[in-house]
């Protein structure tokens, strides 16, 4: 099987080869690879149109690095999780909504909306989708203060 | 054109893993909008999880729902398993499989009973419940508790299945699957049934790959998706079953394939069963002391579909991140597809069809006149409008017969 998420994760690399900045890792039927936030429509539509791939959900992280998203995508076939890793800008972090290409991302992307304060551009309804109404605006619960 | 009413179902709904309140917009008796509100009793748990250690996670992701109690656990467990990068004993899989197939089996069965409540058919509701109850009894049995097992732990499972106690299950099973052979009948010959659910909250298979839904929504609409099988995990990948899957999307189909997969799941816990006996008792946990610095993602199919775990691991005791998906998060999101154009009366049982658990229905939904805010409508009048229904076609059937 590792073979087979190298094949998959090289694919990759090499069709977007000035997009993609790092395989984080490979290990099993798991992959992670790094790419540019500018990308992220570009990459998700070939794996969700040309390769048959399913959303599962998107994971945010607030790091000293920034605000991190991982895309996780699932190819049912060969059991695999591929990821896709971008890392925003702690000061303005933004990046395109997948939500106008599958229905799937349209409510974690109002989560990440929301807990981490991240900006999807052009989402169809970027309304809070936990706390309608009982929580203030601009106060985001999962960021972190680092020292 | 009709009066235009709003009608909210929820917001709490205990027994669901996400209470929610769902705005029904109709013209008439038609649904032409459906809106949502969440995190009503969003508990913070992937926050939590990050102040737990490792072991008492279990404890804490086990809460996350009440039906499905393990699994959550079972996620968690391969995805921390996959950072430390071990394998657990056989015997510990195949008793993972066990209570992972028995909560399987208890879930289906109040689901069946509580879609036949919706329709009317009390009878199926109190029988499917009552056959429930010997599957409760056995995890009384097997892990000291009928709900919220506690049986997971890194590196194996906290009690063994002894061999002794293996009759009582082998026993249980060729009870229980006389009774799904009757519940099945019931449900399959019924002329009533059929025109009850049959065409009612139709998903495509360009919806269900639309909205990721997943389980049982995704396998009726002829994907067939199932994490046991795609990315095999405990002992899946050491016994014989099929994934059951149906074509037309509809209310039906979403029972057929629950009825059908608690055949499989009672064949894989009677080849389980068979294969513990051949193994030596006492053998059911590695001692993991560290768990590295590293990513691991894990999955399992619950009752309702898959269930997702993201942890980050720094090298320290606790998860530096843990993102969860349960499977109700995508399915739910269907709505938008299977309710709207319905009469009200189909709603409710296209709204019940993804197993949302919907127990606390009655005391929740109530309609109210859009304009002036009045109640014109109560949860118990809704459920009875499904029920003139069903009367309505029970009389219409047995006036052709």
């Amino acid at each position: 099987m590792q073979m087979d998420t190298e094949a998959v994760i090289n694919k990759l690399t090499d069709m977007f080869s000035s997009d993609t900045l790092a395989i984080d890792l490979v290990k099993g039927r798991r992959g992670i690879v790094s790419v540019r936030p500018s990308a992220i429509t570009a990459i998700s539509g070939y794996l969700y149109k040309s390769e048959g791939y399913r959303f599962i959900i998107a994971s945010a992280l607030h790091t000293r690095r920034g605000f991190e998203i991982y895309y996780h995508f699932s190819l049912d076939a060969e059991g695999m999780i591929l990821s896709l890793h971008v890392t925003l800008d702690s000061e303005k972090p933004q990046i395109e909504s997948l939500s106008n290409m599958f229905s799937a991302s349209n409510w974690i992307e109002r989560e990440m909306h929301e807990l981490f304060g991240i900006n999807f551009l052009n989402h169809p309804n970027q309304e809070k989708l936990l706390s309608e109404g009982n929580w203030a605006d601009d106060v985001y619960p999962y960021r972190k203060e680092f020292r | 054109m009709g009066r235009k009413t709003l009608i909210p179902i929820g917001p709490y709904h205990p027994l669901q893993e996400e209470p929610e309140l769902f705005k029904l917009y109709c013209d008439g008796e038609i649904v032409t909008d459906i809106k949502w509100e969440t995190g009503y009793n969003h508990r913070g748990i992937e926050k939590l999880s990050e102040s737990k250690t490792y072991d008492q996670v279990f404890f804490l992701v086990e809460r996350i729902c009440g039906i499905c109690s393990t699994s959550h656990p079972f996620a968690f467990a391969n995805a921390v398993e996959e950072i430390a990068g071990v394998e657990i004993p056989d015997r510990a899989k195949y008793i993972r499989t066990v209570i992972g197939e028995l909560e399987r089996i208890h879930s289906h069965l109040l689901w069946v009973g509580l879609a036949g409540h919706f329709l009317g058919y009390n009878t199926v509701f109190m029988w499917a419940w009552k056959y429930r109850e010997p599957v409760l009894d056995l995890f009384e049995m097997i892990t000291g508790n009928r709900n919220s097992y506690a049986m997971f732990k890194v590196g194996g499972v906290r009690r063994d299945i002894e061999n002794h106690k293996i009759p009582a299950i082998r026993k249980e099973m060729s009870v229980i699957r006389k009774k799904i052979d009757l519940l099945t009948g019931a449900v399959m010959d019924d002329p009533v049934i059929h025109a009850r659910t049959k065409g009612v909250g139709v998903l495509t298979k360009q919806d269900i790959i639309d909205y990721a839904a997943v389980g049982p929504t995704a396998r009726a609409s002829g994907i067939a998706t199932d994490i046991r099988k795609d990315d095999p995990y405990a002992a899946y990948p050491l016994v014989n079953w099929k994934v059951i899957t149906a074509q037309e999307g509809d209310v039906f189909a979403k029972a057929e394939v629950r009825l059908l997969e608690m055949y499989e799941s009672v064949s894989i816990i009677e080849q389980c069963i068979d294969a513990l006996e051949k193994l030596k008792e006492g053998d059911v946990s590695l001692k993991i002391n560290e768990i590295p610095a590293g990513i691991g993602m894990g999955r399992a199919e619950a009752p309702r579909g898959e269930v997702f775990h993201f942890v980050v691991s720094d090298g320290s005791n606790s998860p530096a991140r843990h993102k969860i998906r349960a499977p109700s998060y995508t399915n739910i999101a269907t709505f938008r597809k299977s309710c709207i154009g319905q009469t009200i009366a189909d709603a409710t049982l296209s709204l019940a069809a993804v197993d949302p658990c919907y127990c606390c229905t009655e005391r929740m939904a109530a309609v109210y006149d859009n304009s002036t805010g009045e109640r014109i409508l109560n949860a118990g009048e809704l459920i009875k409008l499904s029920l003139e229904r069903t009367k309505e076609i029970r009389k219409s059937v047995a006036g052709h017969e």
